[in-house]
């Protein structure tokens, strides 16, 4: 795969794609530059040919992300900023003073943050425990159910350590016990299959900016259609460019939960990279990052002072891989992968607190290398060779 | 006032998208335009199509459950 841009140009070895994915696809600046340049309208307020113009571009990303989702209804995806206002829309949206919500030891703030905040106002949280590889057993969700558990929210793949939850048994369940299924596929769209139908999903939080490739400030949340409008509160009120005779907010999808108007923009590169992701596959790309990280770990677990965290099995997790090195520090780690070798890549908390007391790195963290679908074996062979001579140092 | 148009008034310009697309995929003239202003106050968009094919154009929307709030001739 290829995008125009490689690592031989620029000399560094991206493998911070779990943050953001770069670089992007060839056609994604493309689109953003058209749009400014030659639309540029706001969409879906005046009617004129530009605006009309904005607003069907807007509607065919909302086609592009059903089809990618299995969403029953392209006017059930409403856009916000990121997964993270995704998450809270539903969260803040469905849950009352009384209700019981279930989530798991990985999540990252984005769930943890609001839960904490909506359980000072009532709602009771209880998170169940991960194994120590991330891995969540859906028989102990099930074991948690309460009178008034009202949602199940799980983050479908660790940040931290790649592990892949197993959502559609947690999905059926809930089903069965008619409870709310919310899935933060942050980690996991574009590279893992996703079915709202045979997974149960009942609001599923997406990031354009990640594995689907696109630019920043684009996601937010597929709707499933057990939910009705009265169900959801909006997050913010306000224009929408329909019913604008009435001062209360409309009833229907998408308008009543994107008020202000949208980042078309983004959106405009987020349709590019939708189009070049069906294009290349998602399994093709799936199966290129997973032959990486087979030999990154292999690499990782050969340097005896390297503790690699996460799933061994391939199948059980994504190219996202959280290691240590015995007694270095991972900010040190990172800083000098920074500056003497040339690679990016995270170190510390990533924003999940609870994923790393889960794998047994808080408060200290680990480094993290998350693999693209732009990465190359000779970044892998590069990022081992650097590893290696660190933890010889570290020895 | 006389026209061989009518115009599809719906809730929202994602609506209005939606219901271009299934028209123009069968073959059927269509076109975004302003909602009249003697017809609603809107800002949005409305569909304008021939008042021909409104018998057409009723059944694909029932099929394809599209909600609209009226169609009205011109
Ligand atoms: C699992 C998970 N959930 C949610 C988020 C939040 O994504 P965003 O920052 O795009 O809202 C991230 C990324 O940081 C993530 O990894």
């Amino acid at each position: 795969m290829s995008s125009g841009i490689s690592s031989l140009e620029t000399g560094l070895i991206y493998l911070d794609n779990a943050a953001t994915s770069w670089p992007k696809p060839p056609g994604v600046a493309a689109a953003m530059h058209h749009f400014l340049d030659q639309i540029g309208a706001n969409p879906g307020r005046s009617g004129h040919r530009l605006s009309v113009k904005a607003g069907r571009i807007i509607y065919e990303t909302r086609e592009a992300v059903a089809s990618l989702f299995g969403a029953p209804d392209p006017l059930r995806v409403v856009f916000g900023m990121n997964a993270t206002d995704g998450i809270n829309l539903a969260l803040h949206g469905i849950l009352k003073p009384g209700d019981h919500v279930i989530t798991s030891g990985i999540e990252h703030n984005a769930v943890m943050r609001p839960l904490h905040d909506l359980e000072t106002g009532g709602v009771e949280v209880t998170q169940i425990p991960c194994f120590v590889d991330g891995s969540l057993d859906p028989a102990q969700v099930e074991l948690s159910i309460r009178s008034n558990t009202k949602l199940i929210a799980l983050n479908h793949a660790s940040n931290v350590c790649g592990t892949i939850l197993l959502i559609r048994e947690v999905g059926q369940m809930a089903r069965q016990k008619n409870l709310f299924f919310l899935v933060d596929v942050a980690q996991s769209a574009g590279v893992l299959p996703i079915d709202m139908e045979k997974d149960c999903i009942d609001f599923l939080a997406f990031t354009g900016h990640k594995s689907l490739y696109g630019p920043m400030g684009t996601g937010g949340l597929v709707i499933g259609k057990r939910i009705e409008p009265e169900a959801l509160h909006p997050l913010r009120q306000g224009g929408t460019g329909s019913r604008s005779e009435r001062e209360i907010q409309p009833e229907f999808f998408p308008d009543r939960y994107e008020s202000g108007t949208m980042n078309a923009v983004g959106l405009s590169g987020l349709l590019a990279a939708l189009q070049w992701l069906q294009q290349q596959g998602i399994d093709q790309i799936r199966s290129h990052e997973m032959t990486l990280c087979t030999r990154l770990i292999e690499g990782l677990l050969n340097i005896p002072n390297v503790t690699v965290y996460g799933p061994t099995e391939m199948s059980r997790r994504t190219a996202t891989v959280g290691f240590n090195i015995q007694n270095m520090e991972p900010s040190t780690v990172g800083l000098r992968l920074d500056e003497e070798f040339g690679i990016l890549c995270r170190i510390g908390l990533h924003c999940a607190p609870s994923a790393h007391r889960t794998i047994g790195t808080f408060p200290n963290g680990c480094v993290r290398f998350s693999i693209g679908a732009f990465n190359t074996e000779r970044d892998i062979e590069r990022a081992l060779k650097a590893v290696n001579e660190l933890a010889k140092e570290a020895q | 006032m006389n026209s061989e148009f009518a115009v599809i008034l719906v809730d929202s310009t994602s609506h209005a998208m939606r219901i271009e697309k299934i028209l123009t995929m069968h073959g059927l003239t269509c076109k975004l335009v302003p909602v009249p202003r003697h017809l609603s106050s809107d800002c949005g968009v409305c569909v304008r199509v021939l008042k021909q094919d409104i018998e057409e154009i009723k059944t694909l929307i029932d099929t394809h459950h599209v909600i609209v709030r009226s169609i009205e001739v011109l």
